[in-house]
């Protein structure tokens, strides 16, 4: 049983603020994935977990525990770093069985953790390599192994799979939650790749400024995210944020992005949204995917509009066009037989029962 | 523009103009002249020592070719080897550049190992310092140095002046700056996700130290082995002022006051044993050249 509990952490560099209380509750064998821009606060989170920088404030407790001033290796934790941090000098058996040795582990105990570990990561003919003589996804296995073989309460990752290129990164990232899947461990990992960050985990943690900008399962923060921030931070390509009025003409709202292009607002959010009608500084959120080219049968909340396209971006599997509008650069996904052509008027579809309205003063989706 | 047009259009070229192995034959060529005469720029002393080594006294100051050995002789050697003095000579400084190495490497690598990594209020204006005391000359320090004998002589009544193991409290004056230097690069270079991957795994600071920074930074450590062993063995102005009777001289000051009798300088003896005072370093050098370079080279680039 190891549920993490972070309470109003805070974390102070002199000046600056790294982090400014974060509260959060990392259930027992959970997969949390700590996400955000470089510099938001994810990895010294991260870090703080582990002990290996002193908390300015706030509690953390691991297996309800407050472990505040316990040091890294009372605190039973195991961590794998970017650069896998492995010992040069050690074959793979030694850096795995280094911490077991260090704490006076049964020689036959190690051997067989060891081998076990081994076995999950499939690196058993490594084990007598150095370090040295591995490759980027190998030694990315035996940091992995390093961490298993302590059977630990709480796995750290933090961004493992940055220095490894595309192809293996993505093997990697299946590897890595396949072996959470085989050692149900709670586990905290960093990383600043939205991907990665969807793929991996059971609840996503979306950092910016220090602060947790929203907690919740990969769907909910693509579906339902709380702030612009998350909004434009997951998916890819990113949300298009159109300035836009919310005005009320003969009881019903519309959407009002210029004096060409206007659109009635869903029925069912009519209630939710009538309170701001008139706001200053709103901002319609759209996904990509969510522009599409115009089809023959019409869903409900979809609405067909004239664009002059800008430019064409062939995926393959898909057509990427871009068009501005009220000085922004809008980015729609269209299928790639629909005849999208750089400078030429495109008849378009918004599916606005997708659509996320929010407020640009305070950061929020209403 | 298409491929053909582009290879129509280019003027045709002679095919050494500008070459990559033309180049290179030629900066190799410089290369070697000058390796070669700086090599013999620098040989050419420890050449004329070994030929003088191999002369009697009477053909050294005979007026013939002074390169060439006409009646070849060991009995330099056979004197010197044979002769107490350049034995105890030997002997002393063996003992003082190992206990010096020993030594130096104790005090620097605990020090340069807390001042890289163990992160305390003034590491960093310390880790200067350590630099700072390298840059006295030895010249400077041997008076106070005198003084601070006199009086700790006034205190304890233990006298320090004449004798040999002396030595091994005054060199770590020279080397343990140096050295320390040298591992703190050393081991600023180790990437600070080593330590902390070792203090997860368990291991306190001194676990820390001997189980991982000392057998990653071994290079460095053979480098600052060889600079201390170095300083320790040619060390001339310390003996020189320090120690005067025979039997507690170091080998580079034995051979000078030994072997120059007021204005006879028995030339043959002097260059054997300067020769065979020179051998232990060589050889060391000579196999562990490789780690030397790696050690210094190492703050520089990061690894």
């Amino acid at each position: 049983m190891a549920q993490v509990t972070l309470r109003k952490v805070i974390k102070k560099y002199d000046e600056v603020q790294a982090v400014r209380g974060v509260d959060l509750d990392i259930a027992d064998k959970e997969f949390i994935v700590l996400v955000g821009p470089s510099g938001c606060g994810k990895s010294t989170t991260l870090r703080m977990i582990a002990g290996l920088e002193e908390i300015t404030g706030g509690d953390i407790a691991i297996g309800g525990n407050i472990v505040n001033d316990v040091p890294p290796k009372d605190r039973d934790i195991a961590m794998v770093f970017q650069n896998y941090a492995l010992y040069p000098h050690m074959n793979v058996y030694e850096n795995m069985s280094f911490g077991l040795k260090l704490k006076k582990t049964p020689k036959d105990e190690i051997d067989k953790r060891v081998r076990l570990a081994a076995g999950i990561l499939d690196i058993t003919e490594l084990l007598d390599r150095k370090p040295k003589a591995l490759s980027g996804g190998q030694r990315q296995r035996v940091a992995m192994g390093r961490a298993i073989v302590r059977d630990p309460k709480v796995f750290l990752f933090d961004e493992p799979l940055s220095n490894l290129d595309a192809k293996l990164r993505v093997q990697m990232r299946t590897e890595i939650k396949k072996v959470h899947q085989k050692v149900r461990t709670t586990t905290v990992y960093v990383t600043h790749d939205q991907v990665e960050a969807m793929t991996l985990a059971d609840r996503v943690v979306v950092m910016n400024a220090g602060l947790i900008e929203q907690v919740g399962t990969p769907n909910d923060l693509y579906h339902t995210p709380a702030t612009k921030f998350v909004a434009g931070f997951i998916g890819s390509p990113a949300m298009n944020f159109i300035p836009c009025q919310l005005e009320q003409a003969a009881g019903a709202l519309r959407i009002r992005v210029n004096d060409k292009l206007s659109f009635p607002v869903p029925a069912e959010r009519t209630a939710r949204y009538t309170p701001h009608v008139g706001k200053p500084k709103l901002v319609l959120g759209l996904r990509p995917e969510h522009i599409i080219e115009t089809r023959p049968h019409v869903e409900p909340n979809q609405h067909d509009f004239d664009m002059n396209i800008e430019v064409v971006e062939p995926m393959g599997m898909e057509t990427l066009v871009y068009f501005t509008v009220n000085g922004v650069e809008i980015c729609g996904r269209v299928n790639p037989n629909a005849g999208a052509a750089a400078a030429r008027t495109m008849k378009l579809r918004a599916d606005l029962s997708n659509m996320h309205l929010i407020d640009d003063t305070t950061g929020k989706v209403l | 523009m298409t491929n053909a047009a582009a290879t129509a259009d280019a003027p045709v070229r002679p095919a050494h103009y500008g070459s990559m192995s033309r180049d290179r034959r030629w900066a190799m060529r410089w290369s070697y002249f000058f390796l070669v005469l700086f090599a013999i720029f620098f040989l050419m002393p420890p050449f004329y020592m070994l030929l003088t080594s191999l002369k009697t006294s009477g053909e050294i100051s005979a007026a013939t070719n002074p390169w060439w050995v006409f009646d070849p002789t060991l009995e330099n050697y056979i004197a010197l080897l044979t002769k107490n003095e350049f034995l105890i000579f030997f002997r002393n400084s063996a003992l003082v550049s190992v206990c010096v190495v020993s030594l130096t490497m104790v005090i620097s690598v605990l020090a340069a190992f807390s001042l890289a990594r163990m992160k305390f209020w003034g590491s960093a204006t310390l880790a200067t310092g350590v630099f700072l005391t390298y840059l006295v000359p030895d010249t400077l320090l041997f008076i106070p140095l005198f003084k601070m004998f006199a009086w700790f002589r006034d205190l304890t009544g233990i006298e320090l002046i004449n004798h040999w193991w002396t030595m091994i409290i005054l060199y770590p004056t020279l080397s343990v700056p140096f050295a320390t230097w040298i591992m703190i690069g050393y081991f600023a270079s180790i990437p600070k996700e080593l330590d902390e991957a070792a203090l997860i795994d368990g291991a306190s600071w001194f676990q820390t130290l001997t189980k991982i920074f000392i057998p990653v930074a071994m290079p460095g450590i053979i480098a600052a082995m060889i600079f201390s062993f170095t300083v320790s063995w040619a060390q001339f102005l310390y003996p020189l002022a320090f120690t005067t009777s025979s039997n507690e001289l170091l080998l580079p000051v034995g051979i000078v006051t030994t072997l120059i009798k007021g204005d006879v300088f028995n030339w043959g003896q002097i260059m054997t044993g300067a020769l065979l005072g020179a051998a232990p370093p060589l050889i060391i050098y000579a196999f562990l050249m490789d780690y030397y370079v790696a050690g210094l080279t190492a703050g520089a680039t990061k690894g």
